[in-house]
């Protein structure tokens, strides 16, 4: 059984392919160009790079996505069978080469152009003086520690948690550092000024993430990981929970606020009000 | 080892079997047993469609009484315990056992032209043990405390620890281990069978680079079938000692769990991450891989024109099997894990990008200058190219740890692996079925039920799935059962009900799709040995082929595959089996 060779056929489905092709290019590259959605004004300058970064692939993948995808549309039009003869290739070592080189200069060079972003905040230390704070997550809230005026954290022991009597992460009530340690459920910081988040978690793996930082870490019990930020504006940001931890995974929720010096220093002063 | 020699001994190993059971039920005809396995994942995926529905459903009208749902109104476990089994299911039980074990195990030794699998009784205890790991992960929906919630990736410690870490986590999450380790196990043994009869029992004159571009395909895979399903078997061992034995390899000291101290120590969430993804980025190159071998053989097929670049076609697949194993940290750049190596990861994962890159091209050379034929299978094979592309573009920004830091478990991941793996393999799958359903069942689908079919699922498709990615970059987070607790999702649910009203329409859709393959079982117009005017071995004898493939007459091979429009030749597409002195050249 021999399949239909009708011309009206073969052209109905390539000009609709052709069609749904280009259709899907132009509403593509629309929304993403126009930003129709997309995540709020970074706040850091690391914030930034990432977002420099970002644009940067997205331009590379449109040139790829629009040739390719329009190249598609072309050929299922051009040449749909309409009664001439395939021209007979079995490749071209030239071209190959060509967009074989392209690619790796392409792709490769986008990956280390892409290293300042990460390298700032996961390799190079803190500012020696930066705020300190512990992020504790368990199921399914937020706590965040201060050090507190004498500038240490009190010992944790796990026999001591309580969260119903006030002390969710187990300070040792015997050691004198912990007691003017604060605990709170939303995150504090003062604007223009480095802060060290320490991330850890009691339970499962949990994450911490802010939009605004474009910064996002996972928080892992049995690790402590430290990542830093400097936030530039003053304002709430909400903070969310990316990595599921359960029953409660979408309702972890917290706050990250960013406010002037004398405002933080009033924070400290009232035990965290 | 001369094909007379060879002929005999098969036929000796292969007389045909008698009776029912035999026949159609253990039986150790390759054919059967890739019926047997394609069957599976078609049960598989309707499971696997109603579960993503349930959940679509949910996320748009979280007060809506849902069937299947027991209580009615779905829960928050309910929700995470669908998008478990969602996945689980799909990701092994369609896109790991269509591709590799239906069509493979059916195609590749007919391709090669050989009598059947290297290990014909081994064949059949993979599909019975993938059968019984089926049972298995089907189980978990009824034991006590239901489904496990902790996702397909099974992260420990909420996968570690038992019951106390949530619903579903007790008898679900260890039902949920069993079956994985099931699969694992008869993975590898397929893997082997695979490599055995691909490496020994190709037919005279069928060297490697003879080989169809959909063997190569089945051949990578396997290869990366039988190194990476043993770390995952592994890993499910260490997790069901985890939470059985008392011990501690993924579970660290002093964790409190409900208020309650846990009784481990010494682990390693993070371990459980490396040999999980140690194991998961292969396979998700063995859900793609041989439909990249599909795509470039029905491409050829209908362009009537050979695989634009073949050799580099098939050292692209090896270079991506290859590099696949050197990039599993980039599922981890923000778990903890050194940023080093988060560099390294990234670098080795825009790599392979590269040959990915190579293929698309070679997709678009393979078109271009061709006589194309719009039929099912060619449109469901240039569709693929097309999601291919948009699906894997979108990894350039996941591969990057600094954009990363945006984009990690946010819509957009959802987007990315659902455009490569849940729709471009996919159609993968349906170029196989609509191309191969002749062969196999010696009928034609109805061709315009089946381009209807392609336009609903290519258009649904998109609707369902571009969209996704900018929900992702404005922040909506994955796996969230719903978006009530955060301000800034709000306005992102018009999006989501968009793609829930697309999914229905496209789940919908796929009815036509099985009525065109149920009724042409029993119905369709009979199929000559060739319908396609195709060059590989398969198409030179009968629909369906005889119980030893060839009737006896085993060919031998005196060319490539893809001899289509060869100037200076009467016919434009010359078989593989035809000796030279037979091939009717144009009068001068």
């Amino acid at each position: 059984m021999r399949i239909k060779k009708s011309e009206s056929g073969s052209a109905a489905s390539a000009a609709l392919l052709a069609l749904l092709q280009v259709t899907m290019v132009v509403v593509t590259v629309y929304i993403f160009a126009a930003k129709l959605y997309s995540p709020p004004a970074p706040i850091t300058d690391i914030g930034r790079a990432v977002d420099e970064q970002y644009s940067l692939t997205l331009w590379v993948t449109a040139v790829v996505f629009v040739l390719s995808q329009l190249g598609i549309a072309y050929a299922v039009w051009r040449f749909r069978d309409h009664g001439q003869r395939a021209h007979f290739s079995r490749g071209n070592n030239t071209m190959e080469f060509i967009w074989t080189t392209a690619t790796i200069i392409l792709f490769l060079g986008l990956g280390i152009l892409g290293r300042r972003a990460w390298a700032e905040v996961r390799f190079t230390p803190p500012a020696a003086d930066a705020v300190q704070v512990e992020v504790t997550e368990n199921q399914f809230v937020f706590n965040f520690r201060y050090p507190g005026p004498d500038g240490k954290f009190g010992r944790l022991d796990p026999k001591q948690i309580s969260a119903s009597t006030g002390n969710p992460l187990g300070i040792d009530s015997k050691d004198p550092a912990g007691k003017d340690d604060i605990v709170v459920p939303t995150l504090t910081v003062p604007v223009n000024r480095q802060v060290e988040l320490h991330v850890t978690s009691q339970d499962v793996i949990h994450n911490i993430f802010v939009r605004e930082l474009r910064l996002q870490q996972d928080a892992v019990p049995g690790l402590v990981v430290p990542i830093h930020f400097t936030a530039e504006k003053i304002g709430q940001y909400e903070i969310v929970c990316t990595q599921l931890c359960g029953l409660g995974h979408s309702r972890m929720h917290s706050y990250l606020n960013v406010v002037s010096d004398a405002d933080y220093q009033a924070f400290l002063k009232s035990g965290g009000q | 080892m001369s094909s007379h020699a060879h002929g005999a001994h098969a036929a000796h190993a292969m007389e045909a079997p008698t009776g029912f059971i035999r026949k159609y039920i253990f039986s150790v005809d390759h054919k059967v047993i890739g019926i047997q396995y394609f069957l599976l994942a078609l049960t598989a995926v309707l499971v696997g469609i109603v579960l993503s529905v349930l959940m679509r459903l949910h996320l748009v009208w979280p007060n809506m009484h849902l069937p299947f749902v027991p209580g009615g109104l779905m829960t928050q476990e309910q929700y995470l315990s669908l998008v478990t089994m969602h996945g689980t299911i799909m990701v092994f039980f369609v896109l790991t056992t269509a591709p590799q074990g239906g069509f493979g195990n059916y195609f590749l030794p007919i391709q090669i032209g050989a009598p059947d699998m290297a290990f014909p009784r081994l064949n059949m205890l993979s599909f019975w043990v993938t059968f019984l790991a089926f049972i298995a992960i089907l189980a978990a929906f009824v034991v006590p405390g239901g489904a496990p919630i902790s996702g397909w990736t099974g992260y420990t410690p909420l996968s570690g620890l038992g019951e106390v870490t949530g619903p579903g986590e007790g008898w679900g999450q260890t039902m949920w281990i069993i079956s994985i380790s099931l699969f694992c196990l008869a993975s590898l043994l397929g893997a082997l069978n695979f490599i055995a009869t691909l490496i020994d029992m190709r037919a005279p004159g069928m060297s490697l680079f003879r080989m169809p571009l959909t063997c190569w395909g089945w051949f990578v895979t396997a290869i990366l079938g039988l190194l990476a399903f043993g770390v995952l078997l592994a890993g499910g061992i260490l997790l069901l000692l985890d939470r059985s034995a008392g011990t501690s390899f993924f579970i660290p000291a002093g964790l409190v769990v409900n208020d309650q101290i846990q009784p481990h120590s010494g682990g390693s969430p993070l371990l459980w991450q490396h040999l999980f993804w140690f194991f998961g980025h292969p396979e998700v190159y063995i859900a793609i891989l041989p439909g990249m071998g599909v795509a470039s053989h029905v491409l050829s097929t209908f362009a009537r024109k050979p695989v634009f670049g073949y050799r580099a076609m098939a050292m692209a697949m090896c270079a991506i099997g290859f590099l696949g194993f050197m990039v599993w940290g980039h599922h981890m750049f923000v778990s903890g894990m050194s940023p080093y190596s988060g560099f390294a990861f990234s670098v080795l994962t825009m790599s392979i990008g590269v040959p990915s890159a190579i293929k698309t091209f070679n997709w678009l050379g393979t078109l271009w200058g061709g006589k194309i034929q719009f039929t099912t299978p060619m449109l469901f094979a240039i569709g693929f190219v097309s999601l291919f592309v948009s699906g894997g573009l979108s990894g350039l920004f996941l591969a990057q740890p600094a954009v990363d830091n945006l984009l990690h478990a946010t819509y957009y991941v959802v987007a990315h692996f659902h455009l490569v793996m849940g729709v471009a393999a996919i159609f993968g799958i349906f170029a196989a079925t609509y191309f191969w359903f002749p062969k196999m069942f010696g009928r034609m689908m109805n061709e315009p039920l089946g381009k209807v079919h392609f336009w609903f699922t290519f258009v649904g498709a998109y609707c369902i799935f571009m969209p996704m990615h900018w929900v992702g970059i404005a922040g909506g987070i994955r796996r969230y059962a719903d978006a009530s607790a955060v301000q800034y999702l709000q306005p992102l649910q018009p999006v989501h009900q968009f793609m829930s009203i697309a999914a229905f329409v496209t789940a919908t859709a796929q009815i036509l799709f099985l009525i065109n393959f149920f009724w042409s079982l029993k119905s369709g117009p009979k199929a000559s040995k060739n319908p396609w005017n195709a060059t590989t071995l398969e198409w030179i004898t009968d629909s369906p082929p005889p119980h030893d493939n060839f009737g006896g007459h085993f060919p031998s091979v005196y060319r490539g595959p893809y001899d289509f429009s060869v100037p200076g030749v009467k016919e434009d597409f010359v078989p593989q089996n035809l000796p030279p002195q037979d091939v009717k050249r144009e009068k001068e």
